[in-house]
C-alpha cells in the first residue's frame, strides 16, 4: 500500500484532505497569546477589576469614616493600619481608592458601551441604507464633530449641572458620533464588496444580507474602535469629576479625590498623586490592550 | 480650484450655523425656565420680563434662535450673571491667553512628536522605536490634569524652579515677553503638550513607515539618490496628512485646555468656563463654547484647504 503510493506520483501530488481551518478567532487568540504587552496589561486590568469589585470585603476601613486627628498621614501610617495613608479628612486612602475605582470604572465604561450600541446601530444603518438616510445621519454627526470632544462634554454637562447621570449622558453624546463614523465607513466598505453583491443578486433579503454578511464583518472593527475609546472615556469622566461636574463629595471617585487632595500637594505630595496614578494606570492599560486587540484582529499584519 | 474653494467655504456655513444652534440650545437643556438661566436670580420682575421680551423667550424656538443669532452677529453674547460684565469683553482677553498657551503647547508637542515619530520610523523595530511608541502611548493616556499636579510637585515644590500658578505679576493684563512672565507659561504648556506629542509621534511614525515601504523609495535609492534627497521626498509625501492632524490637534488644545488651565489657574477660556460652571453662569458658558467651537470650525476649514493646496489629489467635498 505504502509502496503503491510512493510509486504513483499523481497520488503523492494530490494533497491530503485540507487541514480544517482553525477559524479566524482561534488565530486572533493565538496572536494575542504571543503579545506580552497585551497579556500583562490585560492581567493588570483583571486584577484591578477584581480588587474594586471585592472592595466591600477587602477594604480595611469604612470609606466615609472621617477623623480630624488622622488627616493627611503618610504612607504606612500606624505600622500598616493605613497602608496608603489618609486623605484630607482622615479617611483611609487604600479604602477610598478601592471604592473610588468602582465609580471611575463605571463612569468611564458605561458611556462607551451605550455609545457602541446606539452609534453602531446608526452607523450600520447609514452605511447599509445609503441615500438620504445616510445623508441625514452623517450630516448630523458632522455637527457634533465640529466640537472638540472635551469641550462638548464640558458644555453639555455644564449646562445640565453636576451629577453622575448628567456626566454619563454628556460622555455618551460625545462618543456616539465618533462610533457612527467608524461604523458607517466600515459598513459602506463591506456593502460594496462582491460577495454582498452576489448575495443580493441571489435573492437574499436586506435583513439576511445584514445579518449573515455585513454584521460579522463590521462588528469586530467597531468593537476594537470602541475599546480604544475606553481610555479617553476614563480620563474624561474623571476629568469632569475633577471639575466638579461628575460625582459629588463625599462619594469616592478618582477624579474627585484628585481634586479634593489638590491642596495637599505641598504637605503630602505622594498621597495627593495616588488617585491620578490609578487613572493613568487604568487608561494606559486599556489603551495598550486595545492596540494589541487591533493588531491581533488585523489579518494583514 | 476656485470652485472647490467656494464649495468648501459654502459647506462650512451650515456647519457653523448648526454649531450655533447647539450652543443656543445649551440654555434650554439647562434645568428650569430658560430666562432664569440668563437673568440673575435677584433681578426685579420687570427686568426679567424685559429680557424675556428682548430675547423673545415668549416666542417659538426658531424665532428665538434667529433673535439670539442676530445678537451674536452684532458681537453681543449677553452679560455674565456673576459679574454683570459683557461676555464678549471677558472672552476677548481669555481667548488670547488660551491661544498663547495652545500655541506654545502645540509648538513643543509638534516638534517633539515629529522628532520622535521620524526617529521611530527610521529605526523601526529597534529599541529606539519601542521607546518612542511607549512614550507616545503614555502621552495619550495620561490624565493631563494629574500630570500638571506632578509637574507642580516636581518643579515648584521640590526644585522651586518655576511658578505653580497664575500668569505672572499683574495677571494677564500686563503680559510681556520676558522671562518674568514666560516662566509662568512653561509648566502649563509642557503639560498640555504631551497629548499632541503622543498623537503626532504615532501619526508621523505611521505615515513615514508607509512611505518608506513604497516602491518609489526603492527606485530613488536605486538610482543613487543621496540620503538627503530621499528624505526630501519622504517629507513631501508625509506633510499633507501630518499637517492635517496637527491642525486638528491645535483645535483640540484650544477646546481641551480647561483642565490644565484649572490646575494652573491660567486666565484663559478654560478658567472662565470653570468659574462659569461653578456659578452656573450660563451666558458665559454659552458664549465661551460658541467662540471655541467656531474657532474649531474655521481651523478645520483651513486645514482642509491647506491639505488640498499641498496635495491636489485629496479634494474633499
Amino acid at each position: 500500500m505504502n509502496s503503491a503510493v510512493a510509486n504513483n506520483p499523481t497520488l503523492l501530488a494530490t494533497p491530503a484532505a485540507p487541514a480544517r481551518s482553525k477559524g479566524y478567532w482561534a488565530g486572533v487568540m493565538k496572536r494575542l497569546s504571543r503579545d506580552p504587552v497585551t497579556l500583562v496589561c490585560g492581567a493588570i486590568l483583571l486584577l484591578m477589576l477584581a480588587a474594586i469589585l471585592l472592595a466591600p470585603w477587602i477594604a480595611p476601613h469604612d470609606p466615609y469614616q472621617t477623623s480630624m486627628i488622622r488627616r493627611l498621614k503618610p504612607v504606612w501610617f500606624q505600622d500598616g493600619r493605613y497602608p496608603l495613608g489618609t486623605d484630607e479628612l482622615g479617611r483611609d486612602m487604600l479604602t477610598r481608592l478601592l471604592y473610588g475605582g468602582r465609580l471611575s470604572w463605571f463612569l468611564g465604561i458605561t458611556p462607551v458601551i451605550i455609545a457602541f450600541g446606539i452609534g453602531g446601530l446608526l452607523g450600520i444603518v447609514a452605511g447599509f441604507a445609503g441615500g438620504w438616510v445616510n445623508m441625514l445621519i452623517m450630516r448630523t454627526t458632522d455637527v457634533f464633530y465640529a466640537f472638540p470632544s472635551v469641550l462638548l462634554a464640558v458644555a453639555i454637562s455644564g449646562a445640565l449641572g453636576p451629577g453622575i447621570s448628567n456626566a454619563m449622558l454628556s460622555l455618551t453624546l460625545v462618543f456616539i458620533p465618533q462610533i457612527i463614523r467608524v461604523s458607517e465607513t466600515t459598513t459602506t466598505a463591506v456593502r460594496n464588496l462582491d460577495y454582498v453583491e452576489s448575495a443580493r443578486a441571489s435573492g437574499a433579503g436586506a435583513l439576511t444580507v445584514v445579518r449573515v454578511h455585513v454584521l460579522p464583518n463590521v462588528l469586530g472593527p467597531i468593537f476594537v474602535y470602541a475599546t480604544s475609546l475606553i481610555s479617553v472615556s476614563m480620563i474624561l469622566a474623571s476629568g469632569l469629576s475633577f471639575l466638579g461636574l461628575g460625582t459629588r463629595p463625599p462619594e469616592a471617585e478618582w477624579g474627585l479625590m484628585l481634586n479634593t487632595l489638590r491642596t495637599a500637594i505641598y504637605s503630602q505630595p505622594l498621597i495627593a498623586m495616588l488617585p491620578g496614578l490609578c487613572i493613568f494606570a487604568t487608561s494606559i492599560c486599556f489603551n495598550l490592550v486595545s492596540d494589541g486587540l487591533r493588531s491581533a484582529m488585523d489579518v494583514r499584519s | 480650484m476656485f470652485f472647490y474653494l467656494l464649495r468648501r467655504l459654502l459647506y462650512a456655513v451650515p456647519i457653523a450655523l448648526s454649531v450655533s444652534l447647539v450652543c443656543f440650545l445649551l440654555v434650554h437643556i439647562a434645568p428650569g425656565d430658560p430666562v432664569n438661566a440668563i437673568v440673575p436670580a435677584d433681578a426685579p420682575a420687570a427686568v426679567v420680563e424685559q429680557i424675556r421680551r428682548e430675547y423673545g423667550l415668549d416666542k417659538p424656538l426658531p424665532v428665538q434662535f434667529v433673535l439670539w443669532l442676530w445678537h451674536v452677529l452684532q458681537g453681543d453674547l449677553g452679560r455674565s450673571l456673576a459679574t454683570g460684565r459683557s461676555v464678549s469683553e471677558d472672552l476677548y482677553a481669555a481667548v488670547g491667553n488660551t491661544l498663547m498657551l495652545a500655541l506654545a503647547a502645540a509648538g513643543i508637542g509638534f516638534l517633539a512628536g515629529t522628532a520622535f515619530g521620524t526617529l521611530a520610523a527610521a529605526f523601526r523595530g529597534t529599541w529606539v522605536d519601542k521607546l518612542a511608541v511607549a512614550f507616545a502611548s503614555a502621552g495619550v493616556s495620561v490624565p493631563h490634569y494629574w500630570l500638571g499636579m506632578v509637574m507642580v510637585v516636581v518643579f515648584s515644590v521640590m526644585l522651586n524652579a518655576l511658578p505653580a500658578m497664575g500668569a505672572g505679576p499683574g495677571g494677564s493684563a500686563s503680559w510681556a515677553w520676558d522671562w518674568q512672565h514666560i516662566q509662568f507659561l512653561v509648566l502649563p504648556a509642557l503639560t498640555l503638550s504631551v497629548i499632541p506629542m503622543g498623537i503626532v509621534t504615532r501619526a508621523v511614525r505611521g505615515t513615514v513607515v508607509e512611505i518608506l515601504n513604497q516602491d518609489f523609495i526603492t527606485t530613488l535609492r536605486g538610482k543613487g539618490l543621496r540620503r538627503g534627497g530621499v528624505v526630501r521626498h519622504v517629507v513631501k509625501n508625509a506633510a499633507p496628512s501630518v499637517l492635517a492632524i496637527m491642525g486638528l490637534q491645535l483645535g483640540y488644545l484650544m477646546g481641551g485646555s480647561i483642565l490644565v488651565e484649572t490646575v494652573f489657574s491660567w486666565p484663559g477660556t478654560g478658567f472662565l468656563l470653570n468659574s462659569a460652571i461653578f456659578q452656573r453662569d450660563i451666558p458665559v458658558l454659552q458664549g465661551t463654547i460658541l467662540v471655541l467651537a467656531l474657532f474649531f470650525v474655521v481651523l478645520n476649514l483651513a486645514v482642509d484647504l491647506l491639505q488640498t493646496a499641498l496635495d491636489p489629489r485629496i479634494r474633499r467635498t
